[in-house]
């Protein structure tokens, strides 16, 4: 009756493909047919795991440059029992996060009604589109600078860079939203006897989620990679602030164990999203 | 008792090339109430634009289409519309769908879903309220279209090529579906189409139009829609009377074709 380990293996990691994806004799290009590659995912993982610890235990790998996997494991033990200056690893990892959903989101509270201004208005898009054109192609970082000398160190420069980081990303996202709407669509709606403030409510607004859910993956991933930039250069907590302090001090495992950390979270924060996006846009990509 | 009245409807427009363009010149018609009005052409013939001022979507250069004595010169609940594809809103289920309009006008929503009930059955859409949009096959959309349009109880149904993206067999479906919300609501329809047959199957009264300036070249009145609600739609559709029109109307839009390649030869296309 219970499957076999192997079998659950196989139909986990999608080497079993089922259906007519096992008859299809041309699958070059086939998105559908070339399965989930979970298998080799797991593979890939493994393999580098692999690497890395027989690099490090045969010698291969000079551990100032990259620790041995043991190494770092065990001052992630560490580090997560007693903390990492002054504060816990939880409180590095929670800092860094706090800045991210407090600048992202209000990125978000101001540049989607922006873009969805620009989208709707000839007068707000043409007021607004040098202003977004000109700053959109700036990265954050190159700002560093002055939001250090406007708000210091702390909290509010950060969170000042992860707005800025959000903000341009959300305002086109949410501009090319409203204008990816079908002129159909509109009519029908008029048609239907809506007034403007109901079309803006039940068709623009939902019509344009696909897009706008796009803009905050893409800022979502900006703003992780910039808050721990930001940190690197100026903070007193966070994954970045970890990273920096261990590298002044040689400590190459810390470094290592802060940036896996980062790609972890990244990662993750990245499977949310999708997560969300599949249960609020079902239909995306769909008609 | 009038529908609508269209008064000396012309639209001329500029093209990007300084090219003026007379989409439509001067046409006028008036609309019995429960009539069914097929409008059939070659493409660039303006039946689209025609129907766009009709909706309220465009403002002629000159003419005037009248409701009684009331100008109307914007969209409104009282002209419903049905497009070929994609104006279903794709974040709402069948259900939500049809109820859009009711809902926009703030009916209660006991009074909403009785509507939505008795409209799904009368497309044939039972227990499909709960689905999504892009899980019903396209004849199945068209259905909710319909729905959609009838839920909001306007005087004029206008279709803009609504089956033109079916497959051959789900449009002789819809074509009967068509007629019989007809025969059911006593709406007054315009219907735009490409196929000679469908418009001589379906216009109790039929305007063929022609190209260049857009205009209506032709009227008929026309017994097989009549016919085909009482009659099996292949025996209408085989009749030697409809093949005859059918012939009849097949080379008049042939002819123009032949006008136009000629006009184009002659100004060296």
């Amino acid at each position: 009756m219970s499957m076999s380990l192997l079998e659950s293996f196989k139909q986990y990691s999608g080497i079993s493909k089922s259906g007519i994806n096992n008859q299809k004799t041309s699958t070059f290009g086939d998105t559908e047919a070339i399965g989930k590659g979970r298998f080799w995912s797991i593979v890939s993982v493994f393999t580098l795991a692999i690497v890395w610890h027989f690099g490090s235990t045969l010698g291969f790998i000079n551990p100032i440059f990259w620790p041995a996997p043991s190494t770092v494991w065990q001052q992630f033990i560490t580090i997560s029992q007693d903390g990492y200056r002054g504060f816990t690893l939880w409180e590095h990892i929670w800092a860094s996060l706090y800045r991210i959903l407090v600048g992202f989101s209000l990125g978000c509270l101001v540049g989607i009604p922006l873009g969805f201004a620009m989208g709707l208005s000839e007068k707000v898009r043409g007021w607004f589109d040098p202003i977004v054109e000109f700053f959109r192609p700036i990265p954050p970082l190159a700002f560093i600078p002055l939001v250090i000398i406007w708000s210091g160190i702390g909290e509010r420069s950060k969170i000042l860079l992860i707005f800025f980081a959000a903000l341009w990303i959300m305002v086109i996202a949410a501009r090319a939203g409203v204008s990816s709407i079908k002129l159909n669509k509109i009519h029908a709606a008029h048609s239907l006897g809506a007034n403007k403030r109901q079309i803006l409510q039940h068709v623009i607004l939902p019509n344009s989620l696909p897009e706008i859910f796009t803009g905050m993956r893409v800022a979502m991933g900006v703003c992780w990679g910039t808050v721990v930039a930001a940190e690197l250069v100026a903070a007193n907590s966070g994954v970045g602030y970890m990273i920096m302090v261990a590298s002044k001090f040689l400590a190459t495992d810390i470094v290592v164990l802060g940036v896996i950390i980062v790609g972890l979270i990244g990662y993750s924060i990245d499977i949310i999203m999708r997560k969300i996006e599949a249960k609020l846009i079902p239909w995306k990509g769909k008609s | 008792m009038s529908a609508l009245n269209a008064n000396h409807i012309s639209m001329t427009f500029d093209e990007p090339n300084g090219n003026r363009v007379e989409a439509l010149q001067d046409v006028s018609f008036n609309l019995k109430r429960g009539e069914l009005l097929a409008i059939l052409g070659p493409s660039g013939c303006g039946k689209s634009t025609l129907l766009n001022i009709i909706a309220g979507f465009l403002a002629p250069t000159s003419g005037a289409v009248l409701n009684g004595n009331t100008k109307l010169t914007h969209s409104g609940p009282d002209r419903g519309m049905v497009f070929q594809q994609g104006a279903l809103f794709e974040w709402m289920n069948v259900a939500e769908n049809i109820a859009f309009g009711p809902k926009m006008a703030g009916v209660s929503s006991e009074d909403t879903s009785k509507i939505v009930d008795d409209l799904l059955d009368t497309v044939g859409l039972q227990d499909f309220g709960d689905k999504a949009i892009y899980e019903l096959s396209g004849g199945m959309q068209q259905r909710v279209a319909l729905a959609r349009c009838l839920a909001n109880n306007p005087d004029i149904i206008l279709m803009d090529e609504p089956l033109g993206a079916l497959d051959a067999l789900t449009r002789e479906k819809m074509q009967s579906l068509v007629l019989k919300l007809w025969k059911e609501t006593g709406k007054t329809i315009i219907l735009i189409t490409h196929s000679v047959e469908e418009a001589l199957f379906l216009g109790e009264r039929l305007f063929v139009m022609a190209p260049r300036p857009g205009r209506i070249k032709q009227e008929y009145h026309l017994p097989f829609a009549e016919e085909g609600l009482t009659k099996d739609p292949r025996e209408v559709k085989t009749s030697a009377e409809f093949i005859a029109k059918r012939e009849e109307v097949l080379s008049m839009i042939w002819g123009m074709e032949e006008e136009i390649m000629g006009n184009n030869q002659a100004v060296g296309i």
